[in-house]
């Protein structure tokens, strides 16, 4: 019998021959992610009684979540986290001038196939898209790995998700991971590996696969994974830190489930509050007013995202009633899109472009809602509260989505666009 | 160890944001602060009347969300004894069993267990009694319960290497 992708990996990381489905083991991983919550880590850290870290190589470090910080509070935490990362000799620090640590960890090429990376934050699981196992973990569990080196983990059930295309013009990779979370609902995939195949995916870039993996953890799943193939290696060979092995399933491994889905006839998704399983159809909600648009996040502040944005609002103004916040995912997606003019075009038709980071995504800053206002974002989350206020409603869908929607005032079906 | 409380019964996707508001992930720190804002976007009274001991019950996928561990730290601060149920948040899950609060998955939680009821949970055992009845649900296994016995991860990790360096 062949094995899944996630029992290979947890089989070398455990240094055991083979694991099973539902078997516990310790790993070590090859990297960990941790962000502005690395000062709480650092303090459960201190309070184990364990002097330096296990490997000051593996951690991977970024400020992200409020940056530049926004109080004095969060400018303590940030300091903090710097005299932590002086003092262990922590080498692979990203300070605030760096972006979201999911976009910053893949660019800096320590994501790689075949690697084991444990992540303090639940969408960890982005960097299946380059063929890692990654896993989101807690707080307590990251200061354990830090004094100990290893942790254990539950060897998942695979979920198989093929999808068929190809995609209709103006339809996203955002549009199809909302389609799953819908179909599958917020617990559809709960302690399972997702694996993406299928023509959809084959033809899908490496940011949209993050978009992908990105969301796996909206349903649930432990991990997101796309087997790594040309595109991936493309994108990895300039960035990665260490030469890698591709690890996949095999053809006789035993999946949970395979579910197929035909994406040929997709229209652009929209998720409505307060779950990011509440998907319809953009028409359903078509003609919602909204107060503010995001175009950024984990999950679509790419370069590929801000192009979306820009092809629709080239030539075009936001509407007076709308505030359109831009968020590059990283500096190296700034530079870009300042390159390519793509900047230059969303400023002249009136977003404001921010700095790269988090932004308001968690409410902790920076484009905070009133109370009764609405926002379209292409963020991955939409729970009430989310954007910082109780009585405010977040919409999430793609970019083009969005973009139009900004245009508009209100929810607008990008394809009346193009 | 078994468990006796009042039930705070909830429905399904529990999410962490409710739970635990992101806009206080990093201005609060002192988990007696953390108890005072548990559940504050899904039940404002939560925090105000819960007591010491007190059980909350919960549909499916209790905790989805944010790997935050305040989720599980305000909880068990504001006293509250485990969180029973039908099914977890795999972050969730070993959040709360880290933190030393027991998770319980318990299929028929929602059907069975009435809001406000006393009722008594033997973690050994794997057994709810409540008014409707005594139902099992599985143990949690050697491993999960050798954490919560120390306390949670972080005790149990002081006690490994303390064995392990003597
Ligand atoms: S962008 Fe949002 S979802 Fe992504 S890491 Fe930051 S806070 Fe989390």
């Amino acid at each position: 019998m062949g094995k899944t992708f996630a029992e290979k990996i947890l089989a070398v990381k455990s240094g055991q021959d083979e694991v099973s489905v539902g078997q516990i083991v310790d790993v070590s991983p090859d990297a960990t992610l941790s962000h502005d919550n690395t000062a709480a880590i650092s303090k459960i850290f201190e309070s184990i009684g364990v002097e330096k870290i296990w490997d000051p190589a593996k951690p991977v470090i970024v400020l992200d979540h409020c940056v530049p910080a926004a109080t004095e509070k969060y400018a303590s935490n940030h300091k903090t986290i710097r005299e932590f990362v002086a003092r262990q000799g922590i080498g692979n620090f990203h300070d605030i001038n760096a972006g979201v640590c999911h976009q910053v960890l893949a660019e800096q090429g320590h994501a790689l196939p075949g690697r084991l990376i444990l992540g303090s934050d639940s969408h960890t699981t982005s960097y299946g898209a380059l063929g890692a196992f990654a896993a989101g973990i807690g707080r307590s569990e990251m200061a354990v790995i830090f004094a100990t080196g290893t942790l254990w983990l539950r060897v998942p059930e695979t979920l198989k998700l093929q999808l068929e295309g190809p995609l209709p013009d103006g339809v996203e990779p955002k549009d199809v991971v909302l389609r799953l979370v819908g179909e599958l609902g917020a617990d559809g995939a709960l302690y399972r590996a997702v694996e993406y195949t299928g023509s959809v995916v084959e033809e899908m870039s490496v940011g949209g696969r993050m978009t992908l993996c990105n969301m796996a953890a909206e349903m649930g799943a432990k991990i997101g994974y796309v087997a790594p193939d040309k595109k991936t290696a493309r994108w990895l060979e300039k960035r990665k830190r260490a030469d890698y092995e591709v690890v996949i399933s095999d053809e006789d491994a035993e999946f949970e489930q395979v579910l197929r889905f035909d994406m040929e006839g997709l229209a652009p998704q929209v998720a409505k509050p307060h779950t990011v399983d509440n998907v319809c159809g953009v028409d359903e909600v078509a003609g919602t007013k909204i107060q503010q648009a995001l175009v950024g996040t984990c999950t679509n502040g790419r370069l590929e995202d801000l192009e979306s944005a820009a092809r629709i609002l080239s030539g075009k103004k936001v509407h007076r009633d709308v505030r359109l916040l831009v968020f590059p995912a990283s500096m190296e997606v700034y530079r870009e899109a300042l390159d390519t003019g793509v900047i230059g075009r969303l400023v002249d038709a009136g977003a404001v472009i921010m700095n790269p980071g988090c932004g308001p995504c968690l409410g902790a800053h920076e484009g905070a809602l009133a109370p009764g206002e609405v926002c379209l974002s292409t963020a991955n989350r939409n729970f009430k509260g989310r954007m910082g206020c109780r009585e405010a409603e977040v919409y999430l869908a793609s970019p083009l989505t969005v973009a139009a929607s900004a245009v508009q005032g209100e929810i607008t079906d990008p394809r009346e666009f193009l | 160890m078994v468990l006796r409380g009042r039930v705070w019964k909830y429905g399904d996707d529990v999410n962490t944001d409710v739970i635990f508001p992101g806009k206080y992930t990093y201005t609060i720190t002192d988990p007696k602060e953390m108890a005072a804002h548990a559940l504050e976007d899904l039940d404002p009274d939560f925090a105000g009347s819960v007591k010491a001991g007190d059980l909350v019950v919960a549909g499916r996928n209790f905790g989805c969300g944010s790997s935050r561990e305040q989720a599980a730290t305000c909880l068990k601060e504001a006293g509250v004894g485990a969180v029973i149920a039908e099914s977890f948040s795999r972050i969730y899950f070993r959040n709360a069993i880290n933190q030393g609060m027991p998770a319980i998955q318990f299929k028929d939680a929602s059907q069975y267990i009435e809001s406000g009821e006393e009722i008594t949970v033997d973690l050994g055992k794997g057994e709810i009694t409540c008014k409707a009845g005594t139902f099992n649900f599985p143990p949690l296994s050697e491993f999960m319960m050798g954490i919560l016995e120390d306390g949670g991860l972080v005790p149990h990790t002081k006690k490994v290497l303390r064995k392990s360096s003597t």
